[in-house]
């Protein structure tokens, strides 16, 4: 509704500073060949969210005008108000407005703008549309449209790094006829091995062997299953990966056939098959094998004559054999952890080469220090297999950007309070990467970080992340793509307090409640608490109630000395930031009826404060049945059926949205009041209902 | 002497221990807690001070003469609530069923009057099986007794009611006088003829629980305005609501030091109405963003939900918010939402507590069952509270403000004193599209004309500014500065004086 909030206006200002900085850069751009293209003035920026905002500081910082483009339901998103210039390309989805070549090409030509960066997704991978910008005279910010070709087919570039000298998963790509002429291929890969049907998908027709006996049952059963999924009873071996880990190595290339690389990042942990943390470098990589992946890397690189940032994935084994996956010729999400180590700006790079700039950087010189770690934070349910969630971000507080103590965190957003996560697009809220001298404190930094991310209004996957840097196994760093399934096999529940954080999160409770101011005769705090924290009762005792401020106090404890609690936290707050016994910790807030709900590090409690007596009357109350609502959703007024989100079997979480209805010409969302599975739809889509109509039954 | 001091304690033991350990335990298994215990929850610790201790009936009928327990079935007496006195009465269960007789309703009337005296709050914990039969018609004197205190107190001094087990016959008169009535979930039930008399009458069969359970009386009956899990969450959550109220009506609301500043911006709120006009928003996000520590406490939040009342705070002072909830039928003012809302309302006039209404209502709801059910007296009462009530009114017209509906939110006409609205609202006698049907009814059959005349209305009329204009609205602000612009607004509004014409009372078309 805004075009002009203050806060667009203020990242204006900032970006002002950045224009002094403009001369210089043409001077340095200049004193390359003559031949050299001018620095761009104005770059058009393809994408939206946090990719489109991010690659535009860097324009700001360069000294470059941008263009921003959205479609209708992202009118008021920041990356449009932090543009200098910004352009509707139409209603969503995708399709019908960044996926648009010509509508894009239009606004550039609108705008005047003489380079496009596609950021990542969209058009980003599309050789046609690098092609396409060309024929327009603008330069698209990105590897020549051949380079973009060559890698996006799967076959033809697996062929391609071969030839390259690029390790490749051993396997035969020829059909086998026989049981022996598999057992005579497997030998020669060696075990595991993995029989695939042809026209595969799905894990249907895909077995694992490890012995002969084992691979000639496999191939029959393999062929079999193929043959009665696919009607196709091809198949084929590779070499098993066992608990492979997702390795890549970024790489980057100029025009004048210049290419090093960045080193790795590690990517392993995935859900459905989509990255979630990443981290630079590998806990898994050294020197030798980083020298080893990169060479390799480069290599097939130089062979499409890559001239722009670009990615080289591959997956590891647990013998740290590693096998080429595929090339990204773009921008990675993950490229913040590369920055973070090699203290480069990779957008900054890829405009500059685009412009037609030589690498400045030599390969030996590409500084790789301390540890970066990224986590995405996604608007989506890890209490429900990590669903997407839409809705409005009704409170939203990344963490402080900055580096202190010698860790660095850095916040990567699109969004802002307010914003609108869309069902047509990535529901990305942030990238949260810490930076540290070493592992242990990147992660340590990144536990703090996610203490102090607060997010309502729709689900978000902070407690899984939040609860995954605390995991003995990934500080560890044995990771491995499965990582998640292993780790949670029936699904993340939330994380169960340990005695000490119990605790702690009682002490928390307490100093609230002592920071609650009320409107009669201050009274002096009483010496005896319980808190009751979940099911668990803590008893808690202040040393000396007359000494307690607000949200300070000494807690007497069974040893001599007391654990003092030092919290200046204030009414409204949504964390409770403070020290317990010289612990420092950051804990998420939130009132409930008659309580407080606790969030740290992945857990989630309900933590309410009595005195010793009220905690005992409270022990008499017996536990509730779960309060039988009505089964029946319900039309609450006359009105249309505008749509049903929801099919028989799905279960659904309190609050989830069911259907909506249209009446009074206006949109109702129908939630869902507690939790359940639906039994039954009662009505569909376009249908005219009465007051207390059926729309569907619960079971 | 040491004797007679042994008396007391033993015989405030005996009063204490109620109808006995075997009554207790059952209460305990029933999932409740005594009286006593009630109301140790609700008080301060140690500051409750019981009155009438040693009561008991004179009842010596039907063998009850041998029949005698201190405290006759409910406990009297006053206590603090953070520090603020506040009487309260709680029927014991354990003690002949916590029935009414003469002299417990006199121990009740006692309190009523001390409360009343005194201008402090009263709370009644419900537990009852209602009049002691065997007493006759002296219980039911004591009832209207009750009945009469009820109102005379009525608008003088808070009344809360909380229903924590059994209520029935004339028992439900009382709480039903009072200013507001909460339940416990599946332990309490509210009727004024039971489940037996209800099958003998009219053949119907229900259980307590769909007769008068939580659940009928928050959502469908509007008896009841809120319902908790059990009673320690109850009486926790009656202490949060007794905060926000002032001991009388001579009093001024409490005020609850903050450090939250008044000058507060919420960038979010830019965003809070959404581009279509059909989509809905959460009018509640603006309510917790505009009061104190986004603390709100609702009344009434499972009933009529298209319209939002409650307490909360701004520069710690107590402030009653009314808001059309765009998500529940589109905000719609219906039946049911203009009595809760003008109930509400009328409780704030009287306790001298600012309102603050957030407007966006696309109308009165049409429709046969409206109009069948008396749709034009039920909206008169919301606009009848808002025009009588003389507490400082502040509106923010956040979006639509369409037909009688923008009259009857705390409109300048009914002498709203400051009156807001966003850039995004639209004060006008309808929306665009049937506001040019009508006007340009000729042109109907030509779409593009009708368009083009939208466009014109539209643009006319679908904003702030013709209101603005007239004065209607005092200023068009950005909504992030909703909460500084109110908080001035009623900083300035401390010292209003204006006072309705004497009468007796007015006639609110009930």
């Amino acid at each position: 509704m805004s075009a002009a909030l203050d806060a667009g206006r203020g990242y204006g200002q900032k970006g002002e500073k950045g224009i002094v900085a403009r001369p210089k850069n043409k001077r340095s751009n200049g004193s390359h060949q003559g031949d050299r293209r001018q620095m761009f003035r104005k770059i058009l920026v393809a994408n939206r969210g946090e990719i489109a905002c991010r690659i535009m500081r860097t324009a700001r910082r360069m000294g470059i005008a941008t263009v921003a483009v959205y479609c209708d339901v992202d009118r008021d998103a920041p990356h449009v108000e932090m543009a200098d210039e910004a352009v509707n390309i139409g209603p969503p989805p995708a399709a019908t407005s960044y996926l648009d070549m010509e509508k894009i090409i239009a606004a550039c030509r609108q705008t005047g703008a003489d380079a496009v960066h596609p950021g990542y997704g969209f058009l980003s991978e599309r050789a046609a549309f690098a092609e396409a910008l060309a024929a327009a005279g603008i330069a698209f910010i990105g590897p020549h449209a051949g380079a973009i070709a060559a890698m996006g087919d799967k076959i033809e570039s697996k062929k391609l790094a071969a030839k390259a000298g690029v390790t490749t998963v051993p396997g035969h790509l020829g059909t086998i006829e026989s049981e022996a002429e598999a057992v005579r291929i497997a030998a020669g890969i060696g075990w595991p091995v993995m029989i695939k049907a042809s026209a595969g998908g799905g894990g249907k027709g895909m077995r694992i062997a490890r012995s002969d006996e084992e691979l000639r049952e496999g191939f029959r059963l393999a062929r079999s299953e193929a043959k009665s999924s696919f009607g196709d009873d091809r198949v084929f071996i590779e070499k098993f990966i066992e608990n492979p880990r997702h390795i890549e190595i970024q790489v980057l290339g100029d025009k004048h056939g210049h290419v090093i690389h960045l080193g790795e990042r590690e990517c392993s942990i995935q859900r459905r098959n989509q990255k979630i943390v990443e981290e630079a470098p590998s806990p898994a990589v050294d020197a030798k094998l980083r020298a080893k992946m990169g060479a390799e890397a480069v290599a097939l690189a130089k062979a499409v004559g890559y001239d722009s940032a670009g990615t080289v994935e591959f997956v590891m084994g647990e013998d740290k054999g590693f096998y080429f996956l595929e090339m990204n010729t773009r921008l990675q999400v993950e490229h913040p952890v590369t920055e973070m180590v090699t203290g480069l700006d990779l957008v900054e790079q890829m405009i500059r080469v685009a412009a037609g700039e030589k690498l400045k950087l030599k390969q030996k010189d590409v500084p790789l220090k301390g540890w970066a770690i990224e986590s995405r934070l996604y608007a989506e349910d890890p209490y429900r297999e990590f669903l997407p969630s839409i809705g409005r971000l009704t409170r939203y507080r990344p963490p402080e950007e900055g580096t202190h103590n010698g860790s660095t965190v850095r916040v990567d957003g699109g969004v802002v309070e307010g914003s609108e996560i869309s069902i047509y697009f990535d529901p990305l809220i942030a990238k949260i990467t810490t930076h540290g001298p070493d592992r242990a404190t990147a992660v340590k930094a990144m536990s703090e970080a996610l203490d102090s991310t607060v997010v309502d209004g729709i689900a978000h996957n902070q407690p899984f992340l939040a609860t995954l840097m605390e995991h003995p196994r990934w500080q560890e760093g044995r990771l491995s793509t499965s990582f998640i399934k292993d780790e949670f096999p029936e699904g993340f529940a939330g994380k169960i307090p340990d005695a000490a954080t119990v605790q702690r999160l009682a002490a928390v409770a307490l100093s609230v409640e002592l920071a609650r101011r009320s409107p009669g005769s201050a009274r002096q705090p009483r010496r005896d608490w319980v808190v009751k924290l979940g099911a668990e009762l803590v008893p808690l005792t202040l040393a000396d109630p007359a000494e307690a401020t607000s949200g300070s106090f000494d807690l007497a404890t069974d040893a001599e000395e007391p654990v003092t609690v030092i919290s200046d936290w204030e009414p409204g707050q949504p964390v409770w930031q403070g020290v317990i016994g010289g612990f420092p910790l950051s804990v998420q807030v939130r009132p409930v009826t008659a309580g407080l709900r606790l969030s740290w590090r992945g857990v989630d409690v309900v933590a309410r404060v009595m005195t010793p007596r009220v905690a005992a009357l409270d022990a008499k109350m017996p536990p509730k049945k779960v309060a039988d609502t009505s089964k029946v959703l319900r039309c609450p007024m006359p009105g249309l059926v505008v749509s049903i989100s929801v099919a028989p079997g799905q279960k659904v979480r309190a609050g989830e949205a069911l259907a909506i209805v249209e009446a009074m010409k206006m949109e109702n969302v129908l939630r869902a009041e507690k939790d359940g599975t639906v039994k039954e739809l009662k009505a569909k889509q376009g249908d005219v209902l009465a007051v207390d109509a059926a729309i569907l039954e619960f079971e | 002497m040491k004797d007679i001091l042994q008396e007391l304690e033993a015989r405030r033991a005996k009063a204490r221990a109620g109808g006995g350990e075997k009554r207790v335990a059952a209460q305990h298994k029933l999932g409740k807690l005594t009286a006593r215990e009630r109301i140790e929850v609700l008080l301060d610790e140690g500051s409750f001070e019981e009155f009438g201790m040693f009561v008991e009936h004179r009842s010596s009928d039907f063998g009850m003469a041998e029949n005698r327990i201190a405290g006759d079935g409910v406990v009297t007496g006053w206590g603090t609530v953070n520090g603020r006195p506040v009487f309260v009465f709680a029927k014991d269960f354990t003690v002949f069923g916590g029935s009414l007789s003469e002299a417990h309703a006199e121990k009740i009337q006692k309190l009523q009057d001390m409360a009343l005296k005194n201008g402090a709050p009263i709370i009644g914990l419900y537990d009852a099986g209602g009049a002691r039969i065997q007493e006759g018609v002296a219980a039911l004197g004591g009832y209207a007794e009750v009945f009469q205190r009820n109102v005379l107190a009525s608008g003088v001094i808070p009344q809360i009611s909380v229903i924590m087990g059994p209520c029935a016959g004339g028992d439900v008169y009382s709480p039903a006088m009072t200013d507001f009535i909460f339940m416990v979930r599946d332990t309490s039930y509210m009727f004024v003829t039971g489940p037996d008399v209800v099958k003998t009458v009219t053949n119907e069969t229900v259980t307590p629980e769909q007769l008068g359970g939580a659940s009928i009386h928050t959502t469908r009956s509007s008896i009841a305005d809120g319902a908790y899990e059990n009673d320690i969450e109850a009486l926790t959550e009656m202490r949060r609501l007794i905060d926000f109220l002032p001991a009388n009506n001579r009093g001024e609301a409490p005020e609850i030091p903050t450090s939250d500043p008044l000058d507060r911006e919420e960038p979010s709120l830019d965003r809070l109405v959404p581009d279509s006009a059909n989509k809905p928003y959460d009018i509640k996000e603006l309510i917790e963003k505009v009061a104190d520590e986004g603390d709100f406490f609702e009344i009434g939040a499972a009933f009529a939900r298209n319209i939002v009342t409650g307490f909360g705070r701004v520069e710690g002072r107590t402030v009653g918010f009314v808001a059309n909830q765009p998500m529940v039928l589109a905000g719609v003012l219906d039946s049911d939402a203009s009595r809760k809302a003008a109930r509400f309302v009328r409780f704030c006039d009287c306790f001298s507590i600012p309102i603050v209404t957030f407007v966006d209502v696309p109308g009165f709801l049409p429709g046969t069952a409206q109009e069948y059910g008396g749709l034009i007296k039920h909206g008169a009462k919301l606009l009848f509270a808002y025009a009588e009530a003389t507490v400082p009114k502040v509106t923010v017209i956040t979006r639509k403000a369409f037909g009688g509906a923008y009259d009857v939110m705390a409109s300048k006409h009914l002498r709203g004193d400051i009156n807001y609205a966003w850039p995004t609202a639209q004060i006008a006698v309808m929306g665009a599209k049937g506001a040019v049907e009508i006007i340009y009814r000729k042109e109907a059959g030509d779409p593009a004309k009708i368009a083009e005349r939208t466009k014109e209305y539209e643009a006319r009329f679908m904003s702030p500014f013709v209101a603005a204009e007239r004065g209607y609205v005092d200023e068009v602000i950005m909504p992030h500065s909703t909460r500084r612009r109110i908080a001035r607004a009623l900083r300035l509004l401390r010292s209003k004086q204006l006072a309705n014409p004497w009468k007796k009372h007015d006639n609110i078309p009930l």
